[in-house]
């Protein structure tokens, strides 16, 4: 039997496949979420140095894994899309950045609320939190220069570069707490064992496969939104949705 | 007229080289541009942020740095926009020389009108903020490995951007992150230099990052010319 690996490739099949998969997505991710809230904010013991604070772990450090991963997916999907010139890995590139900039931004964000009791600010200019900066704005350039071209192909192009020669920025954020001495701390976890409470540990891996599924999901739901968009003129959306107007701006 | 000319890196190299440095020399304009704007920013600050020589000492490398970064940043559009306009990169795509060969000249002729003449001024400005001279001349190598490199990220950046809407914002949003490791490091060899560590870490990060750039970005270069010129 031969696999069709690029059965899935054709925006129309994998518009049904998407919408019958993401509910799926959403549902792992509350689960997963529900589970990993009640462990990390009730089971989890006090941080002996931290105190409660050490809490904000739980939403930290899956949306910082999350923020470089994704950019990962993002590039490769990019580098799909230059190499195979399939129209489908441009778009799922496209889906990918939103949820790529939010989970940056959260990183930032609750970084800088735990920043405040533990540093005793909410911001340094260290490597760590200098390079992330960087990868919003990486994601924030890729939204643009996709969304500024009157060709939508084009804009496609332009980005997945783009997306392919920022690569070079998430080696800089994974490993700046080892290369520079810095405030931010080193990892807690590794794959030789952890230097943390079980507890805390399975939290956080919860969380984080709750953010996995969460962003699968998203970029399935906002993949189709592209994918209308994109295929309006086709006969197949058009009996999908016949209320779509032949001709949208844009 | 059946006559095909075999195309070479460096005879591409050299005609592009040589084309956009007689345009630079021609139109001395831009390049006169490039150059007041960083004299008049990097004399904004003193009036800003107060005339105290010890800290303009120790704000000095950084505000020449993020000046000098500025500049160069402003004269980008100028490497591709005007050839993707007129045609003319259109014809240069159809010479028989490599892609890669005349990119990698007009960007080594940018660096020439744009990053060289603010290394050669930057001591200038170094003495209006009283550094002293060893950090002078750290500060004037750092910009001389670093400008290159600003020239090879902002090349890639600006081929990506022809045809596009909002150009110049855009440009900024792309490349001004790009820039900030040549930043860091450039800055940080001048300062390591004022606070009697040693700049050659700071020196040779900058050195090797111009060396993977001037092999790796030229492609990229070429790919961002390619999809513009589809």
């Amino acid at each position: 039997m031969t696999i069709n690996w690029f059965y899935f490739s054709s925006p129309s099949t994998f518009y049904r496949f998407a919408g019958a998969l993401a509910p799926w997505f959403f549902a792992l991710a509350a689960l997963a979420a529900t589970a990993g809230l009640y462990i990390g904010l009730v089971v989890a013991p006090t941080d002996a140095q931290q105190g409660e604070v050490y809490r904000v772990i739980f939403v930290h450090v899956p949306a910082a894994w999350m923020s470089m991963f994704l950019y990962f997916i993002m590039a490769a999907y990019a580098a799909m899309s230059l190499t195979f010139n399939t129209r489908l890995a441009a778009m799922m590139a496209r889906a990918i950045a939103p949820t790529g900039a939010m989970f940056t931004f959260v990183a930032l964000w609750t970084g800088a609320f735990w920043g405040k009791p533990t540093w005793g600010t909410y911001w340094v200019w260290d490597a760590r939190i200098t390079s992330e900066l960087v990868l919003l704005f990486l994601y924030f350039g890729f939204i643009a220069l996709a969304s500024a071209f009157e060709d939508p192909r084009r804009g496609d192009r332009a980005a997945a570069l783009l997306a392919i020669i920022g690569v070079v920025n998430l080696p800089i954020i994974y490993f700046s707490v080892q290369w520079w001495n810095t405030l931010h701390q080193g990892s807690s976890v590794s794959f030789k064992g952890t230097s943390m409470h079980v507890s805390m540990l399975y939290g956080m891996l919860l969380m984080a496969l709750a953010s996995w599924m969460y962003s699968i999901g998203t970029a399935l739901v906002r993949v189709r939104a592209i994918i209308v968009e994109r295929e309006r003129r086709t006969r197949w959306v058009r009996d999908l949705h016949p209320a779509i107007p032949r001709s949208v701006p844009g | 007229m059946n006559e095909t000319v075999d195309g070479t890196f460096a005879a591409g190299f050299r005609w592009a080289f040589a084309r956009d440095v007689r345009l630079a020399w021609r139109h001395p304009g831009e390049t006169l541009l490039v150059i007041a704007f960083f004299i008049l920013v990097a004399s904004l600050f003193p009036l800003g942020v107060g005339a105290d020589p010890g800290l303009l000492q120790r704000i000095g490398p950084g505000v020449i740095w993020v000046c000098a970064l500025l500049a160069a940043f402003l004269s980008l559009p100028g490497i591709f926009a005007a050839d993707y306009a007129d045609g003319t990169l259109e014809q240069m795509a159809l010479s028989p020389h490599p892609m890669a060969g005349w990119a990698s000249g007009k960007i080594a002729a940018h660096w020439i009108a744009s990053g060289l003449p603010l290394t050669i001024l930057s001591p200038l400005i170094a003495l209006q903020y009283g550094l002293a001279p060893d950090s002078l001349a750290v500060l004037a190598c750092a910009l001389a490995l670093g400008t290159p490199l600003l020239s090879l990220l902002g090349a890639a950046c600006g081929a990506l951007t022809l045809g596009a809407r909002g150009g110049g914002v855009l440009l900024a949003l792309l490349a001004l992150p790009l820039f900030v490791p040549v930043l860091v490091f450039g800055a940080g060899a001048a300062e390591a230099q004022a606070t009697g560590l040693s700049p050659s870490p700071h020196l040779s990060l900058l050195g090797a990052g111009l060396i993977v750039g001037a092999m790796a970005l030229p492609a990229a270069v070429c790919a961002a010319v390619r999809i513009a010129l589809d």
